[in-house]
């Protein structure tokens, strides 16, 4: 089967600074990828490439067949198979959890509101928080939030799901609960993309790690690569802690 | 200080006064919902038209604020009569109600847009939502609810200010008010009765505004604090 998503030799500079400097890679279907790095290095840059938030300078990126530095990408297209999920949660605070939910099905996919009802209902429970879908987000503790901003995502069914740096608002209680349900998504067969300052989690999670490094994939392998590193630095990432 | 007040010469009014408290709302709840039409699209021009758009926008609402209110009425009222064109004395006056509170609107409105982050618009972007659907759901609404209160103040002023347009006798409370004073001689009664019938229209609406607001933004009402 082929790749979910392929980068290949992508370049992106924001002015004068050059961000992203040849990066490719690729994530098969059902594939979990952790991408680790210091900060600035340009992690969140290229999720934002692959959604097409930033258009490429150079280099193509294919999501699920969508030609994303093509410039007549057809962006809603895309993102119907592309769900990302970013640190600050960015849920809606005027609409409840439930509301927040049913806009996208209901807005793009003309669901009617009954259906759109059950879906968050479902998607609610695969991330433990049924209970909560008649409050507002700012009623919920940080890691609840994230956990509704995933189930959004969720609701639109995408063929990959897209997590920027998700946990790193919240304590380190918050982050388990947080981990725990984007576990459970990789278990099911979702193909991800993780950025990630938490270690063990991608050891123990992803198929493949990337490790980027002034804005190219520096190293890569399996998560075992972690406890193994073979570039200098890597090692001085991974023992100053980050 | 031997001024004999005598409300008893106004008793025999109370429907025309009723009549006028009638009509001044009538009047500005005219102006109230075509000024905020003009003043949201006003506010969405603003700050997300073209460049051209945004200029004239600014125009108005610069002109709007920066001259007085009796003005721009006597300009919408022999304004329409230059173009040859018949309006009332009524059309006239909400049409020139509706050009300044527009305005004004206008800024109310860019303030609550421009208090929505970018990262909302992200987040809906990623939804797949178009931007017609991200403006209204993710943008104009919460936007609305944010500045409820600035609007419900500005409303309450304009139906105050209403009372201007008595100058180009259109029908309202002032207006009454004056006829009432000219048939009865009791100028100073009459105005007393008149402001105390202003105050009480203040509070009226003012309550109509909250309730609606209730009705309208279900978080308001479940969590009663601002957005
Ligand atoms: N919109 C932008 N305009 C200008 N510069 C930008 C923009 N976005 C990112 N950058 C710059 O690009 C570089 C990489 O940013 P990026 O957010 O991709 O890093 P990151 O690896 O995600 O870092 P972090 O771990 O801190 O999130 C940084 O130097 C940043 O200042
Ligand atoms: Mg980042």
């Amino acid at each position: 089967m082929s790749a979910v998503v392929s980068l290949s030799n992508v370049h992106k500079s924001f002015g004068a600074v050059q961000v992203l400097r040849g990066v490719s890679f690729e994530v098969g279907p059902g594939e979990v990828v952790a991408v680790i790095g210091a900060s600035g290095s340009g992690k969140s840059t290229a999720l934002r490439c692959i959604n097409a938030l930033e258009t490429v300078d150079s280099g193509e990126i294919t999501v699920c067949g969508h030609k994303v530095h093509d410039p007549a990408l057809d962006r809603r297209a895309l993102r119907r198979d592309v769900g990302i999920v970013f640190q600050s949660y960015n849920l809606f605070p005027h609409l409840t959890v439930a509301q927040n939910i049913m806009l996208a099905p209901t807005c793009v996919k003309d669901m009617g509101k009954a259906e759109a009802r059950k879906l968050a209902e479902s998607v609610l429970a695969r991330v433990g928080l049924s209970e909560k879908a008649d409050n507002y987000p700012e009623q919920l503790s940080g890691g609840q939030q994230q956990r509704v901003a995933i189930a959004r995502s969720l609701a639109m069914q995408p063929k990959l799901m897209l997590f920027d740096e998700v946990t790193s608002a919240l304590d380190p209680q918050l982050t388990g609960e947080v981990l725990r349900v984007m576990e459970d998504l990789a278990r099911g067969g979702m193909s991800m993309i993780l950025v990630t300052h938490e270690m063990a989690f991608a050891r123990k999670v992803a198929s493949k790690v990337i490790f980027m490094h002034q804005g190219k994939v520096w190293e890569t392998g399996p998560g075992a690569m972690l406890d193994d590193p073979q570039t200098q630095e890597l090692r001085e990432f991974l023992h100053n802690g980050l | 200080m031997s001024y004999q007040f005598d409300f008893s010469a106004l008793l025999p009014y109370w429907p025309v006064f009723l009549q006028g408290v009638w009509l001044t709302l009538k009047l500005s709840a005219l102006a109230t919902v075509f000024g905020f039409v003009v003043g949201t699209l006003c506010a969405i021009a603003r700050a997300d038209g073209p460049p051209w758009l945004k200029t004239v926008v600014a125009i108005y609402v610069e002109t709007i604020r920066n001259t007085p209110l009796l003005v721009q009425i006597f300009l919408v009222y022999f304004g329409f009569a230059s173009l040859g064109l018949k309006v009332t004395a009524n059309t006239a006056a909400v049409a020139a109600l509706v050009v300044n509170v527009g305005a004004y609107t206008c800024e109310i409105v860019r303030a609550g847009l421009e208090s929505i982050h970018k990262s909302q618009l992200e987040a809906a972007e990623c939804l797949g939502l178009t931007r017609t659907q991200t403006y209204w759901h993710v943008i104009v609404r919460p936007a609305i609810e944010r500045v409820y209160p600035a609007l419900t103040s500005q409303y309450v002023l304009l139906m105050l200010a209403s009372s201007i347009t008595s100058q180009i006798s259109a029908e309202e409370l002032t207006a009454v008010a004056n006829r009432i004073q000219s048939d009865t001689f009791r100028s100073f009664e009459t105005y007393i009765v008149t402001g105390a019938l202003y105050i009480v229209l203040s509070f009226v609406v003012r309550a109509a505004f909250t309730l609606f607001g209730l009705v309208i933004f279900p978080r308001r009402r479940k969590l009663g604090t601002a957005i």
